[in-house]
């Protein structure tokens, strides 16, 4: 191997082997700090030493014992400076691994117990894409428009918090698997989201690292739990809304709404690979396995990408699955988002009558006004329309939807 | 590993007071599999009093040492291998006792 391709090898061998490496010193060690901090060193010997001494043959192999060893280093150090480390709680595992764990890779325990239901959403987010995305302190700190300090003391309060109450080192049994699946895949949509619609009115509109990495975790749950349709669901919902990010946002930083994109500029791979897992999910539906939220999503991403020209959009199918996933959630975004469909299916004044009544539970969401004021617009009320306009201007946090939003309300006649 | 299960009641949203019976059939369960360290219900808040002897002088002050809406009604002690276990328990437990539970591991 050249020298010039060895970076381009410790990234590559950083994204497959970090998890990986962490995970297996976790259960050697039992403690997610010691596991941590030691593979952060291996990685830092590695970008030291491979270009001179070459990239190993089995990269993960040498990773995990200068990992070890490492972390034995740190032990032995830590236990002679004070000796009560050597009775340092450690985490808990001592079940023997049942049949069902045939999903028995180090990595799925690991990410179940950085998605445990015990520590805030905020704490997940972030445990999880230092300890399984391998991203550094001040990456996420970055992405979530926080402090680093702020984001190392949130890292750490959550591992002493997995330490203090003894969160375990397992991939949940069979009967509590769905409900912590779904805590899971929570933690990656929100990862994903905040990369798709990056708030801050000085960032980018469009987090690219952010999705991708959620995409890459998505990928490497669903090689560990094949057999799940909500992680192929999410998986999906991703990669279609993934293909659409370069037509999404104009030259000048403006978002283009779906039915203005260019369907050209989407990216026919991704497009291809969403349809083919919406497929798969679609045949075990019809098998009788009743699909959950993310798999109905994806379903309506699909036959919006189905479509080569907006007008070709089958709508009733799109309120079809509305109405299926409203059943399922009955939460007012979802209400929100099947009345835009309905706008197409029965007009605008059908769907501004739904919209108005979500009025209570969504006054603070610029998604609602900005719904209401493209309602009102396509009615001929350009005053009401204005005001609604103005409302979600107020409200929206990413540029470039809040420059989309003034064009619009100043196109208003 | 121990846990302090604290059941938290609500002043302006009480939680039913028929609760007895089912509350002594948990612990039966609590005890026949291990987890039952120790138990007890508490007299109102207004039943406590707080002492402060850091000064020169003990004062001795009526009532709970904060005043608030939601108040501990009641302790366990348990013993489980780990949260997971706790916080299975307690879900059931805040059921049978139609309140709110906190689980709090011990040092």
């Amino acid at each position: 191997m050249s020298v010039v391709d060895v970076p381009a090898a410790i990234t590559r061998v950083h994204h497959e082997e970090w998890a990986r490496v962490v995970a297996a010193l976790t259960r050697r060690f039992g403690d997610l700090d010691i596991a941590e901090e030691a593979a952060a060193e291996a990685f830092a010997t590695a970008v030291e030493r491979w270009p001179t001494d070459g990239v190993p043959p089995n990269p993960g192999a040498w990773l995990t014992t200068t990992a070890n060893r490492k972390a034995i280093d740190r032990i032995r150090r830590e236990s002679k400076r004070d000796d009560k480390h050597k009775e340092a709680q450690l985490l808990y595992d001592d079940d023997p691994p049942e049949p069902f764990d045939a999903i028995d890779d180090e990595r799925l325990r690991l990410i179940f117990t950085c998605c445990h239901p015990a520590l805030a959403i905020e704490a997940r987010v972030a445990l999880t894409l230092r300890m399984v995305g391998g991203l550094t302190v001040p990456e996420i700190a970055r992405a979530f428009l926080v402090q680093e300090t702020t984001m190392g003391q949130r890292i750490t309060r959550a591992k002493a918090k997995i330490k203090a109450t003894r969160i375990p080192y397992r991939v949940p049994p069979a009967e509590e698997l769905p409900a912590r699946v779904s805590g899971v895949l929570a933690v990656l949509f929100l990862v994903f989201n905040e990369g798709y619609l990056a708030t801050g009115s000085d960032t980018d509109p469009v987090r690219h690292d952010l999705t991708a990495e959620a995409i890459r975790l998505t990928r490497l749950i669903r090689a560990l739990m094949p057999d799940d349709g909500e992680v192929v669901g999410l998986l999906a919902l991703m990669l279609l809304t993934e293909a659409r990010r370069t037509a999404r946002i104009s030259a000048s930083g403006e978002l283009v709404p779906l039915d203005e994109q260019d369907r050209g500029a989407w990216d026919a791979a991704l497009v291809a690979e969403g349809h083919r897992l919406v497929r798969e999910r679609l045949a075990a539906s019809a098998a009788g396995i009743a699909p959950g939220r993310y798999q109905i999503l994806a379903a309506i991403s699909a036959v919006h990408t189905s479509a080569r020209d907006v007008r070709d959009t089958d709508w009733s199918q799109v309120v079809a699955l509305y109405n299926q996933l409203v059943r399922l959630d009955s939460s007012p975004i979802i209400a929100l988002n099947r009345a835009v469909a309905v706008a197409e299916l029965d007009g605008p004044e059908v769907a501004l009558a739904t919209v108005d009544r979500l009025e209570p539970k969504l006054a603070g969401y610029h998604a609602y006004h900005a719904t209401r004021a493209d309602l009102l617009r396509r009615l001929g009320c350009s005053q009401k329309s204005r005001a609604a306009y103005d409302k979600a201007i107020e409200l929206a946090g990413n540029t470039a939807e809040t420059a989309y939003l003034t064009r619009r309300r100043d196109q208003l006649g | 590993m121990q846990y302090l299960v604290s059941v938290i009641d609500d002043k302006s949203n009480p939680g039913s007071t028929d609760r007895e019976p089912a509350i002594s059939a948990f612990n039966k369960r609590l005890i026949a599999e291990g987890h039952w360290v120790f138990a007890g219900g508490l007299a109102d808040t207004t039943a406590a009093t707080v002492i402060d002897n850091r000064g020169e002088q003990a004062v001795f002050s009526d009532g709970p040492f904060v005043e608030s809406k939601e108040y501990l009604a009641g302790v366990w002690v348990w013993e489980a291998p780990d949260l997971d276990v706790a916080l299975k328990l307690a879900t059931e437990a805040s059921k049978i006792c139609d309140r709110k539970i906190e689980v709090r591991p011990f040092l």
